[in-house]
Protein backbone atom coordinates (compact mmCIF):
# COMPACT_ATOMS: atom_id res chain seq x y z
CA UNK A 1 0.00 0.00 0.00
CA UNK A 2 2.70 2.10 0.66
CA UNK A 3 4.51 1.81 -2.38
CA UNK A 4 1.02 2.85 -4.13
CA UNK A 5 0.94 5.85 -2.03
CA UNK A 6 4.72 6.87 -2.80
CA UNK A 7 4.05 5.63 -6.57
CA UNK A 8 0.62 8.54 -6.59
CA UNK A 9 3.29 11.38 -5.13
CA UNK A 10 5.80 10.74 -7.41
CA UNK A 11 3.62 10.38 -10.67
CA UNK A 12 1.22 13.59 -9.66
CA UNK A 13 5.25 15.45 -9.04
CA UNK A 14 5.93 14.56 -12.30
CA UNK A 15 2.58 15.30 -14.03
CA UNK A 16 2.33 18.63 -12.46
CA UNK A 17 5.97 19.48 -13.30
CA UNK A 18 5.03 19.16 -16.92
CA UNK A 19 1.46 20.92 -16.98
CA UNK A 20 3.11 23.86 -14.88
CA UNK A 21 5.52 24.17 -18.47
CA UNK A 22 2.58 24.69 -20.18
CA UNK A 23 2.81 28.26 -18.98
CA UNK A 24 5.91 28.13 -21.42
CA UNK A 25 3.93 29.11 -24.78
CA UNK A 26 2.74 32.53 -23.54
CA UNK A 27 6.18 33.68 -23.93
CA UNK A 28 7.21 32.01 -26.71
CA UNK A 29 4.10 33.78 -28.33
CA UNK A 30 5.06 37.00 -26.80
CA UNK A 31 8.66 36.96 -27.79
CA UNK A 32 8.05 36.12 -31.10
CA UNK A 33 5.69 39.04 -31.57
CA UNK A 34 8.66 41.23 -30.15
CA UNK A 35 11.14 39.46 -32.36
CA UNK A 36 8.65 40.02 -35.36
CA UNK A 37 8.12 44.02 -34.66
CA UNK A 38 11.43 44.64 -33.88
CA UNK A 39 12.27 43.22 -37.22
CA UNK A 40 9.67 45.72 -38.81
CA UNK A 41 10.85 48.30 -36.96
CA UNK A 42 14.73 47.59 -38.60
CA UNK A 43 13.77 47.53 -41.79
CA UNK A 44 12.00 50.39 -42.27
CA UNK A 45 14.96 51.99 -40.25
CA UNK A 46 17.99 50.70 -40.27
CA UNK A 47 20.05 53.39 -38.66
CA UNK A 48 18.09 52.43 -35.55
CA UNK A 49 19.47 48.53 -35.46
CA UNK A 50 21.10 49.40 -32.11
CA UNK A 51 18.32 50.79 -30.24
CA UNK A 52 15.86 48.55 -31.30
CA UNK A 53 17.95 45.44 -30.55
CA UNK A 54 18.80 46.16 -26.84
CA UNK A 55 15.20 47.63 -26.32
CA UNK A 56 13.94 44.23 -27.98
CA UNK A 57 16.34 41.76 -25.33
CA UNK A 58 14.91 44.33 -22.44
CA UNK A 59 11.58 43.19 -23.53
CA UNK A 60 12.13 39.65 -24.54
CA UNK A 61 13.87 39.18 -20.93
CA UNK A 62 10.78 40.95 -19.05
CA UNK A 63 7.90 38.85 -21.24
CA UNK A 64 10.26 35.51 -20.24
CA UNK A 65 9.63 36.14 -16.52
CA UNK A 66 6.32 34.30 -16.37
CA UNK A 67 7.74 31.40 -17.89
CA UNK A 68 10.91 31.21 -15.58
CA UNK A 69 8.67 31.31 -12.90
CA UNK A 70 6.77 28.18 -14.62
CA UNK A 71 10.57 26.75 -14.65
CA UNK A 72 10.78 27.26 -11.09
CA UNK A 73 8.04 25.65 -9.91
CA UNK A 74 8.44 22.51 -12.56
CA UNK A 75 12.41 22.49 -10.85
CA UNK A 76 10.62 22.46 -7.03
CA UNK A 77 8.02 20.11 -8.03
CA UNK A 78 10.83 17.41 -9.54
CA UNK A 79 13.63 17.84 -7.16
CA UNK A 80 12.20 19.00 -3.99
CA UNK A 81 8.85 18.43 -3.76
CA UNK A 82 8.79 14.49 -3.87
CA UNK A 83 11.06 14.22 -0.93
CA UNK A 84 8.98 16.28 1.00
CA UNK A 85 5.70 14.68 0.15
CA UNK A 86 7.11 11.67 0.80
CA UNK A 87 8.25 12.71 4.07
CA UNK A 88 4.70 14.02 5.31
CA UNK A 89 3.28 10.71 4.15
CA UNK A 90 5.38 8.46 6.12
CA UNK A 91 5.27 11.71 9.34
CA UNK A 92 1.77 11.11 8.98
CA UNK A 93 1.69 7.28 9.26
CA UNK A 94 3.81 7.19 12.16
CA UNK B 1 56.20 52.39 -27.81
CA UNK B 2 58.58 52.33 -25.25
CA UNK B 3 60.59 49.13 -23.95
CA UNK B 4 59.08 48.08 -20.97
CA UNK B 5 61.62 47.26 -17.74
CA UNK B 6 61.97 44.17 -16.74
CA UNK B 7 59.97 44.83 -12.91
CA UNK B 8 57.09 45.91 -15.43
CA UNK B 9 57.01 43.02 -16.90
CA UNK B 10 57.50 40.62 -13.51
CA UNK B 11 54.30 42.97 -12.30
CA UNK B 12 52.10 42.21 -14.99
CA UNK B 13 53.07 38.15 -14.71
CA UNK B 14 52.47 38.31 -11.12
CA UNK B 15 49.12 39.72 -11.62
CA UNK B 16 47.75 37.29 -14.22
CA UNK B 17 49.05 34.69 -12.32
CA UNK B 18 47.15 35.95 -9.43
CA UNK B 19 43.91 36.65 -12.13
CA UNK B 20 43.74 32.79 -12.98
CA UNK B 21 44.90 31.54 -9.66
CA UNK B 22 41.56 31.14 -7.91
CA UNK B 23 40.06 29.45 -11.42
CA UNK B 24 42.76 27.04 -10.75
CA UNK B 25 42.01 27.15 -7.27
CA UNK B 26 38.13 26.09 -7.64
CA UNK B 27 38.86 23.61 -10.37
CA UNK B 28 41.05 21.62 -8.02
CA UNK B 29 38.84 21.82 -5.12
CA UNK B 30 36.12 20.65 -7.46
CA UNK B 31 37.84 18.18 -8.96
CA UNK B 32 38.76 16.75 -4.78
CA UNK B 33 35.07 16.98 -3.59
CA UNK B 34 33.25 15.70 -6.20
CA UNK B 35 32.10 12.15 -5.47
CA UNK B 36 32.49 9.75 -8.86
CA UNK B 37 29.14 8.88 -10.26
CA UNK B 38 27.95 7.34 -13.41
CA UNK B 39 24.86 8.83 -13.05
CA UNK B 40 23.68 12.23 -14.64
CA UNK B 41 23.93 14.45 -11.39
CA UNK B 42 21.41 17.62 -11.68
CA UNK B 43 21.94 17.89 -7.72
CA UNK B 44 23.03 22.00 -7.17
CA UNK B 45 25.78 23.24 -5.94
CA UNK B 46 27.86 20.67 -3.46
CA UNK B 47 28.00 21.55 0.06
CA UNK B 48 32.31 21.51 1.10
CA UNK B 49 31.93 22.28 4.84
CA UNK B 50 28.93 23.78 7.47
CA UNK B 51 30.05 25.89 10.24
CA UNK B 52 28.12 25.46 13.36
CA UNK B 53 26.22 28.43 14.19
CA UNK B 54 23.72 29.50 17.39
CA UNK B 55 20.92 29.07 15.36
CA UNK B 56 21.52 26.76 12.61
CA UNK B 57 24.69 25.53 11.07
CA UNK B 58 26.00 27.36 8.20
CA UNK B 59 26.53 25.51 5.05
CA UNK B 60 29.74 27.25 2.51
CA UNK B 61 28.60 25.91 -0.96
CA UNK B 62 30.61 26.14 -4.03
CA UNK B 63 28.86 29.13 -5.31
CA UNK B 64 29.68 30.61 -2.33
CA UNK B 65 33.18 29.50 -2.70
CA UNK B 66 32.87 30.42 -6.44
CA UNK B 67 31.97 33.49 -6.63
CA UNK B 68 34.37 34.77 -3.84
CA UNK B 69 36.79 33.38 -6.70
CA UNK B 70 35.57 35.07 -9.24
CA UNK B 71 35.28 38.62 -7.62
CA UNK B 72 39.18 37.89 -6.61
CA UNK B 73 40.02 37.17 -10.77
CA UNK B 74 38.01 40.26 -11.58
CA UNK B 75 40.18 42.36 -9.12
CA UNK B 76 43.42 40.95 -10.50
CA UNK B 77 42.14 41.15 -13.67
CA UNK B 78 40.99 45.44 -13.34
CA UNK B 79 44.60 45.90 -11.21
CA UNK B 80 46.14 44.23 -14.47
CA UNK B 81 44.36 46.79 -17.23
CA UNK B 82 44.93 49.72 -15.15
CA UNK B 83 48.99 48.54 -14.24
CA UNK B 84 51.22 51.10 -16.23
CA UNK B 85 48.36 53.52 -16.52
CA UNK B 86 49.60 57.10 -18.55
CA UNK B 87 47.65 60.16 -19.28
CA UNK B 88 48.88 59.11 -23.08
CA UNK B 89 47.66 55.67 -23.74
CA UNK B 90 50.86 53.90 -24.29
CA UNK B 91 49.73 50.03 -23.51
CA UNK B 92 46.97 48.35 -25.33
CA UNK B 93 44.91 46.90 -22.12
CA UNK B 94 44.61 51.02 -21.10
CA UNK B 95 42.75 51.42 -24.19
CA UNK B 96 40.44 48.25 -23.36
CA UNK B 97 40.37 49.77 -19.85
CA UNK B 98 38.97 53.09 -21.04
CA UNK B 99 36.41 51.74 -23.48
CA UNK B 100 35.02 49.82 -21.00
CA UNK B 101 34.80 52.59 -18.64
CA UNK B 102 33.34 54.79 -21.47
CA UNK B 103 30.91 51.81 -22.47
CA UNK B 104 29.19 52.31 -18.97
CA UNK B 105 28.99 55.77 -18.61
CA UNK B 106 27.46 55.87 -22.43
CA UNK B 107 24.88 53.90 -20.69
CA UNK B 108 24.38 55.22 -17.63
CA UNK B 109 23.52 58.41 -19.41
CA UNK B 110 21.22 56.95 -21.88
CA UNK B 111 19.39 55.33 -19.02
CA UNK B 112 19.56 56.74 -15.91
CA UNK B 113 18.77 60.40 -14.50
CA UNK B 114 21.56 62.72 -14.46
CA UNK B 115 21.53 62.40 -10.61
CA UNK B 116 23.38 58.98 -10.52
CA UNK B 117 26.34 60.22 -13.05
CA UNK B 118 28.55 58.21 -10.36
CA UNK B 119 26.92 54.93 -10.86
CA UNK B 120 29.31 54.11 -13.51
CA UNK B 121 30.86 51.66 -10.90
CA UNK B 122 28.33 50.04 -9.28
CA UNK B 123 26.87 49.08 -12.56
CA UNK B 124 29.91 47.45 -13.98
CA UNK B 125 30.34 45.99 -11.05
CA UNK B 126 27.27 44.09 -11.04
CA UNK B 127 27.65 43.70 -14.99
CA UNK B 128 31.22 42.17 -14.91
CA UNK B 129 30.31 40.08 -11.42
CA UNK B 130 27.66 38.52 -13.29
CA UNK B 131 29.11 37.30 -16.63
CA UNK B 132 32.01 36.35 -15.02
CA UNK B 133 30.20 33.84 -12.79
CA UNK B 134 27.80 32.78 -15.77
CA UNK B 135 30.89 32.32 -17.77
CA UNK B 136 32.08 29.75 -14.77
CA UNK B 137 30.69 26.81 -16.62
CA UNK B 138 32.64 27.12 -19.39
CA UNK B 139 35.88 25.48 -17.36
CA UNK B 140 33.09 23.06 -15.83
CA UNK B 141 32.71 24.87 -12.62
CA UNK B 142 29.02 25.69 -11.51
CA UNK B 143 28.23 28.62 -12.26
CA UNK B 144 27.51 31.19 -9.14
CA UNK B 145 24.00 32.41 -10.81
CA UNK B 146 22.28 29.37 -10.97
CA UNK B 147 22.27 29.33 -7.27
CA UNK B 148 19.08 31.40 -6.19
CA UNK B 149 20.81 32.06 -2.72
CA UNK B 150 23.63 34.27 -4.64
CA UNK B 151 21.15 35.96 -7.37
CA UNK B 152 18.71 36.88 -4.22
CA UNK B 153 21.37 38.49 -2.25
CA UNK B 154 22.15 40.75 -5.72
CA UNK B 155 18.43 41.17 -5.94
CA UNK B 156 17.80 42.15 -2.74
CA UNK B 157 21.10 44.62 -2.48
CA UNK B 158 19.14 46.36 -5.95
CA UNK B 159 16.06 46.48 -3.90
CA UNK B 160 17.76 48.00 -1.04
CA UNK B 161 18.98 51.10 -3.39
CA UNK B 162 15.74 51.41 -5.06
CA UNK B 163 14.04 52.07 -1.39
CA UNK B 164 16.40 54.22 -0.12
CA UNK B 165 16.50 56.21 -3.31
CA UNK B 166 12.80 56.70 -3.52
CA UNK B 167 13.50 57.81 0.72
CA UNK B 168 15.61 60.80 -0.97
CA UNK B 169 12.43 62.94 -0.44
CA UNK B 170 11.40 61.83 3.16
CA UNK B 171 9.24 58.89 4.33
CA UNK B 172 5.84 60.63 3.68
CA UNK B 173 6.69 61.11 0.03
CA UNK B 174 7.62 57.61 -0.21
CA UNK B 175 4.89 56.48 0.79
CA UNK B 176 2.61 58.74 -0.64
CA UNK B 177 3.95 57.42 -3.98
CA UNK B 178 2.17 53.99 -3.01
CA UNK B 179 -1.14 55.29 -2.97
CA UNK B 180 -0.91 57.25 -6.89
CA UNK B 181 -4.34 55.72 -7.21
CA UNK B 182 -5.67 54.93 -3.91
CA UNK B 183 -7.46 52.12 -4.88
CA UNK B 184 -4.59 50.06 -6.22
CA UNK B 185 -2.80 50.52 -3.25
CA UNK B 186 -2.34 46.62 -2.21
CA UNK B 187 -1.02 45.90 -5.62
CA UNK B 188 1.43 48.75 -5.79
CA UNK B 189 2.94 47.34 -2.41
CA UNK B 190 2.82 43.89 -4.16
CA UNK B 191 4.60 45.03 -7.25
CA UNK B 192 7.10 46.84 -4.74
CA UNK B 193 7.97 43.04 -3.14
CA UNK B 194 7.76 41.48 -6.41
CA UNK B 195 10.52 43.70 -8.51
CA UNK B 196 13.62 41.40 -6.58
CA UNK B 197 11.81 38.02 -6.32
CA UNK B 198 11.34 38.62 -10.28
CA UNK B 199 14.86 39.83 -11.35
CA UNK B 200 16.25 37.08 -8.96
CA UNK B 201 14.33 34.28 -10.43
CA UNK B 202 14.91 35.11 -13.79
CA UNK B 203 18.66 35.73 -14.01
CA UNK B 204 18.60 32.10 -11.67
CA UNK B 205 15.94 30.83 -13.97
CA UNK B 206 17.92 31.51 -17.24
CA UNK B 207 21.40 30.81 -16.26
CA UNK B 208 19.97 27.28 -14.00
CA UNK B 209 17.66 25.75 -17.07
CA UNK B 210 20.80 26.10 -20.04
CA UNK B 211 22.79 23.69 -17.01
CA UNK B 212 20.20 21.64 -16.70
CA UNK B 213 19.23 21.20 -20.46
CA UNK B 214 23.08 21.24 -21.60
CA UNK B 215 23.72 17.83 -18.61
CA UNK B 216 20.20 16.40 -20.43
CA UNK B 217 21.31 16.28 -23.85
CA UNK B 218 24.52 15.16 -23.08
CA UNK B 219 22.99 12.24 -21.11
CA UNK B 220 20.02 11.59 -23.82
CA UNK B 221 23.11 11.53 -26.75
CA UNK B 222 25.65 9.13 -24.04
CA UNK B 223 22.58 6.57 -24.17
CA UNK B 224 21.85 7.21 -27.76
CA UNK B 225 25.36 6.21 -28.87
CA UNK B 226 25.54 3.51 -26.56
CA UNK B 227 22.21 2.21 -28.82
CA UNK B 228 23.26 3.16 -31.88
CA UNK B 229 27.32 2.45 -32.22
CA UNK B 230 26.97 -0.35 -29.25
CA UNK B 231 28.00 -2.88 -32.35
CA UNK B 232 31.71 -0.62 -32.96
CA UNK B 233 34.50 -3.17 -32.13
CA UNK B 234 36.70 -2.64 -28.56
CA UNK B 235 36.95 0.64 -26.93
CA UNK B 236 35.13 2.26 -30.09
CA UNK B 237 32.15 0.60 -28.53
CA UNK B 238 32.56 2.46 -25.43
CA UNK B 239 32.99 6.14 -26.33
CA UNK B 240 29.81 8.54 -26.89
CA UNK B 241 30.81 9.44 -30.46
CA UNK B 242 27.70 11.11 -30.81
CA UNK B 243 28.23 13.88 -28.13
CA UNK B 244 31.23 15.48 -30.14
CA UNK B 245 30.03 18.36 -31.48
CA UNK B 246 26.16 19.45 -30.61
CA UNK B 247 26.89 20.42 -26.79
CA UNK B 248 29.52 22.49 -28.06
CA UNK B 249 27.28 24.78 -30.39
CA UNK B 250 24.34 24.36 -27.69
CA UNK B 251 26.74 25.58 -25.21
CA UNK B 252 27.75 28.63 -27.72
CA UNK B 253 24.20 29.64 -26.59
CA UNK B 254 23.30 28.12 -22.82
CA UNK B 255 26.70 29.25 -21.54
CA UNK B 256 27.71 32.61 -23.21
CA UNK B 257 24.86 34.21 -25.31
CA UNK B 258 22.44 33.92 -22.57
CA UNK B 259 25.01 34.11 -19.27
CA UNK B 260 26.03 37.28 -20.84
CA UNK B 261 22.57 38.48 -22.13
CA UNK B 262 21.39 37.99 -18.36
CA UNK B 263 23.94 39.94 -17.09
CA UNK B 264 23.22 42.48 -19.28
CA UNK B 265 19.50 42.62 -18.35
CA UNK B 266 20.60 42.54 -14.77
CA UNK B 267 22.63 45.49 -15.04
CA UNK B 268 19.46 47.32 -17.40
CA UNK B 269 17.08 46.36 -14.97
CA UNK B 270 19.06 47.78 -12.02
CA UNK B 271 19.50 51.16 -13.51
CA UNK B 272 16.06 51.68 -14.91
CA UNK B 273 14.95 50.27 -11.38
CA UNK B 274 16.94 52.99 -9.43
CA UNK B 275 16.06 55.67 -11.75
CA UNK B 276 12.37 55.38 -12.16
CA UNK B 277 11.64 54.93 -8.68
CA UNK B 278 13.71 58.02 -7.72
CA UNK B 279 11.53 60.80 -7.46
CA UNK B 280 13.86 63.32 -9.58
CA UNK B 281 11.50 66.40 -9.78
CA UNK B 282 10.35 66.62 -6.55
CA UNK B 283 13.53 66.18 -5.39
CA UNK B 284 14.80 69.19 -6.93
CA UNK B 285 11.73 70.74 -5.92
CA UNK B 286 12.89 70.17 -2.36
CA UNK B 287 16.69 70.73 -2.54
CA UNK B 288 15.47 74.25 -4.07
CA UNK B 289 12.92 75.17 -1.47
CA UNK B 290 15.39 74.22 0.98
CA UNK B 291 18.03 76.57 -0.20
CA UNK B 292 15.45 79.45 -0.04
CA UNK B 293 14.64 78.57 3.12
CA UNK B 294 18.43 78.59 4.20
CA UNK B 295 18.50 82.16 2.15
CA UNK B 296 16.20 83.71 3.76
CA UNK B 297 16.63 82.64 7.32
CA UNK B 298 20.31 84.14 6.72
CA UNK B 299 18.81 87.43 5.32
CA UNK B 300 16.93 87.41 8.26
CA UNK B 301 20.54 86.87 10.42
CA UNK B 302 21.90 89.84 8.26
CA UNK B 303 19.03 92.01 8.89
CA UNK B 304 19.31 91.83 12.83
Amino acid sequence: MLELAIGIILGGCALGAGAAMIAGIGPGIGEGNAVAKACEAIGRQPESKGAVTSTMLMGCAVAETTGLYALVIAILLIFVAPGRFVNILLNALK
Amino acid sequence: MTKKSRGFVAVDVLLLCLALLPLVCGMVLKVLTTPSSADIDISGSLIYFTIPMPLQELPITESQVNSALVSLTILFLCLYLTHGIAAKPTTKRQLLAEWIVEKTDNLIRDNMDPYFKSFSPFIAAIMGLSAFSSLLTLIGLTAPTADLNVVGGWALLVFFLITYYKFKCGPLHYLKSFCDPVILTPLNVISEVATPISMAFRHYGNVLSGAVISVLIGAGLQGLSGTLLGWLPGVLGDIPLLQIGLPAVLSLYFDIFSGLLQAFIFAMLTMLYISGGFPADDYAARKRKKAERKQRAAAADAGK
